[in-house]
């Protein structure tokens, strides 16, 4: 078992033939994920990876030929609402947006209509999603995780490697591996994943990597303290940020005095939460 | 990026608020004319991007031309909070009765618009916010369906606004949301909006923040941005795509990835030292953007170490090795470098920078414990 991606994933790419829609299809491919076509508008027909891969001009095609479950996103920020909302008017269940510098506004609108139609979305400005030694739907190098019990969830992206990257080091492996991304409007939330995490057989243990700006780990802290029964190990980044000041994330700033890493650590801390003090820590407190 | 009140004011205009007669000054002597033009009374306001400009004397009231002209000439020269005032603005005069509050923004928990308004403008409406809550109107708007009527007069019966001034208020409030949406604004606020002797809604004081990552669907706003209120190296560094905030540190870093980069600068604190900045190279650096990067960290003067930590997934080890490399040939390194490269290449990356001279570490602990010693070696 495992959330969201499995071995039942049927992955369509969109933007399949741009740059890093590419590189990161050849990686997926690489990990065994069920690829199972590509969206390029103007690009339908081609065979793409070899002659694995049939790209299609729109998602309502793909999804008729394909049977897909699942889209990942890698389309230009400018493109990435439109892509969000071709996805889910094709049917798409869940749908991974791995495109970084979204519009905010964009954003709202397509939470709002994706809401409505019960798609799930991740991201976007995120790493998606890893089930180690399954499935991989994103960017997630998958060479730096073991299969295992640990779900991991996380705002950030290469400071979630880094954390992978330890557990391997000590033999732990993680059930999945959800990026939920940087952006102050995002679709898949904290508590959504910690749900899903407590619902799952195969997760013992969960890791949240959480960081300074809005209000979604004390929300996760106060869900941990009502409804979870599975230990939580914890990270928050952010603690000698600025406050007004975007760091790099665009939803990463500490606004009005509210955001701050104080804040987070301490609630996590009263919903019995070990927060680790910088992320190499965690491995040890997962023992 | 934040806007000038003149601008977010013009702005506001444009989509039917009512805003005072005025212009924008860039001279004594062009203040002096606008206020002769208006005649009367005009108040000639300092436009810096910060709050308190009135406590600090940026904001004069002016009872003849002449004497906005000697009030320009004052403010014109002014520095408020380290901002020099570049430009004036002159508004004539109003008589206020009474102030209000309505801003726009987003609300992050509950990934809408919200409205806000309160009979308690004028003052600093975060402080009404903390101390008296129950004062501030709040109501979300459907993105997809946008701020409705009823929404807007519900907010005016809220308040208290006189029924009279219902039918300017329903424009003013539209006119904000059209602002807001059309400009892909995160902030897009009046206050005060002010009730005049003359039993008029003027939005008296305008303040807009635009959304950086929609600029790209308002070129002619992204060329309004202020770069006095940013720090030179932040502004290079946008230029080459790179995240870089100054700090007050002597370590200075450089990271791949926002989180981790924040992360990096939080276990040099944890093990006793200072960060001089934030900064993300992202993915795939080239050897052009670590020479950037560089460049910009050892700009700080303050900066006693550099301390490399990129974790190679996407991003190669080696590849970044070699433009630090490439960057060390261009930058003349003044002072130690400590180097972590995990992941793809890393071995590869390693032995690329084995004959640089550089500190090399493992684990993040580790290399933020050789920077923090080698800063306090130096």
């Amino acid at each position: 078992m495992s959330i969201l991606v499995n071995k039942k994933t049927r992955l369509i790419v969109q933007g399949i033939t741009g740059h890093e829609g590419y590189f990161h299809s050849q990686q997926m491919l690489a990990y065994n994920t069920n690829l199972v076509a590509g969206v390029t508008p103007g690009k339908g027909g081609e065979w793409v990876l070899e002659g694995k891969v049939p790209v299609f001009d729109s998602m309502k095609l793909a999804v008729e030929a394909t049977g897909a479950n699942t889209s990942v996103i890698f389309v230009p920020a400018r493109f990435a609402a439109d892509a969000m909302f071709e996805a889910a008017d094709a049917g798409i269940g869940l749908i991974v947006t791995i495109t970084e510098g979204v519009p905010v506004q964009d954003m709202m609108r397509v939470r709002s209509y994706l809401d409505q139609k019960n798609v799930r979305l991740v991201g976007p400005n995120c790493p998606g999603l890893l089930t180690p030694g399954e499935t991989k739907v994103g960017i997630i190098p998958g060479n730096i995780a073991l299969p295992g019990s640990i779900g991991v969830v996380s705002r950030s992206g290469t400071l979630t490697y880094e954390v992978l990257y330890a557990l391997k080091q000590i033999g732990l492996g993680a059930s999945t591996c959800v990026g939920i991304g940087g952006d102050p409007v995002n679709g898949t939330s904290f508590i959504d994943v910690l749900e899903m995490f407590e619902d799952d057989p195969k997760t013992e243990k969960v890791v949240l990597i959480g960081e300074i700006g809005g209000t979604d780990e004390e929300k996760a802290a106060e869900f941990i303290a009502n409804s979870m029964s599975k230990p939580v190990v914890s990270f928050i980044a952010g603690q000698t940020a600025p406050p007004g000041k975007r760091m790099g994330h665009a939803g990463a700033i500490i606004e009005g005095g509210s955001g701050t890493a104080e804040d987070k650590v301490q609630a996590l801390q009263a919903a019995g939460v070990q927060v680790a003090r910088h992320p190499e820590e965690i491995p040890q407190l997962l023992r | 990026m934040k806007l000038q009140e003149y601008q977010s004011k013009q702005i506001f205009s444009k989509f039917g608020i009512t805003i005072p007669r005025g212009n924008v000054a860039a001279t004594a002597s062009e203040a002096k004319q606008v206020a002769e033009e208006l005649g009367g009374r005009v108040v000639i306001k300092s436009q810096v991007l910060v709050g308190g400009r009135g406590k600090a004397g940026g904001i004069r009231l002016a009872k003849s031309p002449k004497e906005a002209e000697e009030m320009a000439t004052q403010i014109l020269g002014m520095e408020i909070k380290g901002l020099p005032v570049r430009k004036v603005l002159v508004d004539e005069a109003a008589n206020i009765q009474k102030e209000i509050y309505l801003g726009i923004t987003n609300d992050r928990s509950t990934r809408k618009p919200v409205m806000m308004a309160s009979a308690a403008g004028g003052v600093d409406i975060e402080e009404v916010a903390q101390t008296s809550p129950e004062k501030i109107i709040k109501v979300h708007i459907d993105p997809l369906l946008g701020l409705r009527d009823y929404q807007a007069r519900d907010i005016a019966v809220s308040i208290d606004l006189p029924r009279e001034f219902w039918r300017s208020f329903l424009d003013t409030a539209r006119g904000l949301w059209k602002a807001y949406t059309q400009c892909d604004a995160t902030l897009a606020e009046i206050n005060p909006l002010v009730i005049t002797a003359d039993h008029r809604l003027i939005a008296l004081d305008g303040k807009m923040v635009l959304d950086d990552n929609a600029l790209f669907r308002h070129p002619e706003l992204g060329d309004m941005r202020d770069i006095d209120s940013e720090a030179a190296a932040e502004i290079e560094a946008r230029k080459y795509g790179l995240s870089y905030i100054k700090l007050e540190g002597e370590i200075g870093c450089m990271v791949n990835g926002a989180g981790l980069a924040m992360a990096t600068m939080d276990i040099i604190k944890l093990f006793g030292g200072e960060p001089a900045n934030f900064l993300d190279i992202g993915g795939g650096a080239s050897s052009e953007k670590v020479a950037a990067a560089l460049r910009i960290i050892l700009s700080d003067p303050n900066v006693k170490v550099v301390l490399f930590n990129i974790f190679g997934g996407i991003t190669r080890c080696d590849e970044v090795a070699r433009g630090i490399l490439a960057a060390m040939t261009e930058v003349k390194a003044r002072v130690p470098m400590v180097v972590r490269l995990v992941g793809t290449n890393a071995e590869e990356g390693l032995r690329l920078l084995s004959d640089a001279k550089m500190i090399t570490a493992e684990t993040l602990a580790d290399a933020s414990q050789k920077a923090v010693a080698a800063a306090k070696g130096a």
